[in-house]
């Protein structure tokens, strides 16, 4: 399991601007009526973009809508990207568009856990260097972003900055081993050795 | 130098450090519902793997079901395929569940306290972010995603990063009309709604030791929309009256065997925080949300912030834009369509009792359609036992069976259109009350209730005086 390992992500961006972007907004609950993730690139803010109350209302086109922005592999954010819901349907939905890393401010700590066990890295970076990537990237499109996990940088022609994420997370997508079932599962005797000294679980 | 609470759980649950150097942590309680777990089901099934520990696994459902018509099978074909989903993996891999009409079926966060599974010193999991309910009863407990789930059925384990802790000590005594949810309101709009990333809350204070168990989950419910993953409370003499005779505490001399080592597993005075912060009890006020995010709040008698006042403007304008608000304009007087007491955060009997009071004799404002959705088949019976579904009928309130429902409508129980709600619930996201313009208002259930009565945003402090 999680052989596949992620070192480096490469390809053109997406920049969705604003902070505190809730899993609400990014996978509205109605689609969370499905037994399966299947389809969920189709409903990504799906309730802000053409086709839409608000989407009508706004004066400008949806990041998601934009055509320019097409066959993105990298989301470009801001702070606290993901906050709320614990849905995974987020970042799965996020992933099966094509996108294989964002980049941003800061994130939510459960929607960080939720990419990184689908091995999509979220990286961040300071304010100034995502305002700088997104402005790049609105000004073209086209451009091609480098994320670089072992490095720790992001690049763009003519521009270099350095990303992070917390050291073991990172570990875990360089040696391949962000799928972590079968980690947790190598030496099942330890988990219960640990459970049987709790006396919740052994009798009080 | 002295533990605090998450160390001493944290370091009890430690099976080793994973080759990534992230710890691998035991789960001690896993609690599963029917919308984050058919695709971790479906893995296990992929992959051969049984069900590490089905005898610390519990299942209800909640999210989807219908308050209202609940005759099988559901009109929503898709929320049929769900539950039918729940019951079929429960059933095939041996766990328990409490089911639509099983009398201790719930919202997964009241029942989980209520029958005495939730208990200090676990760690708890659930595929929901406000799972961090359950550190009410000074358990380490924190929501999942669905792989993560996958996880702990195939191993009982999860691989975590470590926290720091944060105590937020809530100092003196809380005025009349102000209540658990104004509390944890106050804290989210201070510290802000990505303040608490990294951290567990450690909510103390004389203020908290005086809360009832209720009160607390309320508290801990919300520190997730502190940006904290993980709130407790350190178990006392309250949470051990609250235990005592649950179905699943442990009984008769176990139990006083349990209260030492409950207590044990509590904070050391000397312990070392990372930070450590202190609210003035007395300072506060019944709170209103005004905004899309749960720290855009403002005092019931406050006026709603201007963007030339905010250091967050271009956040401001988009908020008032979404809700149709102007800057500067008092929240009190704001005309509310639908009134909702119900969700994790607020739906277990305190909440709704406080809500009776204030409703008894009064009647709903004709233009507000209102529902009360108790928390669990448990709190509804014990309600009805004492009048309030009558007293919540007579004034003219809708009373509905237990579920989720309009906190995120993923049942039939959604806004329509631009409807303002007042909501006891806890998120006030864009779209997130089942209408991609609905609006609501976060406030507590007291307030709630003062608000569908007088068909307007309005000071509860008013209707009890």
């Amino acid at each position: 399991m999680g052989t596949q390992k992620v070192t480096r992500v490469e390809g053109t961006a997406l920049p969705m601007r604003g902070d505190d972007i809730d899993t609400d907004r990014i996978m509205p609950a109605r689609f969370l009526r499905a037994v399966t993730f299947e389809g969920l690139e189709q409903h990504l803010f799906e309730d802000e973009r053409a086709g839409s109350a608000a989407g009508r209302r706004a004066g400008s086109q949806h990041p998601f809508d934009d055509a320019r922005y097409r066959g993105a592999s990298i989301l470009l954010v801001n702070r606290n990207f993901g906050c709320g819901s614990s849905r995974e349907h987020a970042p799965q939905g996020l992933n099966r568009l094509g996108i294989r890393a964002v980049v941003g401010e800061s994130f939510s700590e459960i929607f960080f856990g939720n990419a990184l066990i689908i091995g999509m890295p979220c990286v961040t970076a300071s304010p100034n260097d995502v305002r700088q990537l997104m402005d790049r990237v609105e000004k073209q499109p086209d451009a091609v972003l480098r994320v670089d996990l072992q490095a720790g940088t992001c690049e763009v022609e003519g521009f270099r900055c350095a990303v992070s994420m917390p050291a073991h997370a990172r570990d875990a997508l360089v040696t391949g081993a962000w799928d972590t079932t079968g980690m947790l599962l190598d030496r099942y005797g330890e988990v219960d050795a640990v459970a049987a000294k709790l006396p919740y679980i052994s009798g009080f | 130098m002295g533990k605090t609470l998450l160390q001493k759980v944290w370091d009890l649950h430690t099976v080793r450090t994973l080759p990534t150097g992230q710890t691998q942590l035991f789960v001690g309680l896993h609690l599963i519902h029917e919308v984050t777990t058919p695709q971790a089901f479906d893995a296990l099934r992929a992959r051969g793997w049984k069900v590490a520990r089905p005898d610390r696994t519990f299942a209800t459902v909640d999210h989807i079901v219908p308050t209202r018509e609940r005759t099988r099978p559901f009109l929503d074909v898709l929320a049929e395929d769900m539950i039918a989903a729940l019951e079929r993996n429960t059933r095939d891999f041996g766990i328990r569940l409490a089911g639509l009409n099983d009398d201790r079926q719930g919202i997964v966060h009241v029942i989980g306290p209520e029958l005495g599974l939730t208990q200090p010193g676990m760690t708890i999991a659930c595929g929901d972010s406000h799972t961090s309910t359950h550190g009410a009863f000074g358990a380490v407990a924190f929501g999942i995603g669905t792989s993560q789930v996958r996880d702990v059925l195939a191993s009982q384990c999860l691989a975590m990063e470590p926290l720091k802790v944060r105590r937020i000590r809530v100092e003196g005594a809380l005025p009349a009309g102000v209540y658990a949810k104004d509390v944890v309101l106050t804290i989210i709009q201070r510290l802000g709604v990505s303040g608490g990333v990294g951290y567990a809350y450690e909510y103390a204070g004389d203020a908290i030791e005086r809360m009832t168990m209720d009160e607390r989950m309320t508290i801990c419910n919300m520190s997730i929309e502190g940006g904290a993953r993980v709130g407790y409370v350190n178990p006392d003499q309250t949470t051990f009256e609250f235990l005592e005779g649950r179905p699943f505490a442990p009984p008769g001399e176990a139990f006083e065997r349990a209260k030492a080592w409950w207590s044990s597993i509590a904070s050391d005075r000397d312990a070392r925080y990372d930070d450590d912060i202190v609210i003035r009890g007395r300072e506060l006020t019944p709170v209103v949300t005004w905004g899309v995010n749960p720290g855009q709040s403002v005092a019931v008698t406050g006026r709603i912030p201007s963007p030339r006042d905010s250091a967050e403007a271009q956040a401001v304008t988009d908020a008032l834009d979404y809700m149709g608000l102007e800057g500067g304009q008092p929240i009190a007087g704001m005309r509310v369509d639908v009134a909702f007491i119900g969700s994790c955060t607020n739906s277990r009997l305190s909440d709704l009792r406080e809500a009776a009071r204030i409703v008894r004799g009064r009647h709903v404002a004709p233009h507000v359609k209102a529902l009360v959705v108790p928390g669990s088949a448990s709190v509804k019976r014990a309600a009805e036992s004492e009048g309030l579904d009558e007293i919540f009928r007579e004034a003219g309130f809708e009373w509905r069976g237990a579920g989720c429902s309009m906190c995120l409508g993923m049942n039939p129980d959604k806004l329509e259109g631009n409807q303002v709600c007042a909501s006891s619930s806890n998120r006030n996201f864009k779209g997130r009350q089942g209408s991609p313009t609905g609006r609501t208002l976060l406030m507590s259930p007291a307030m709630v209730a003062a608000a569908a009565v007088a068909g307007e945003v309005t000071d509860v402090r008013e209707l009890v005086n």
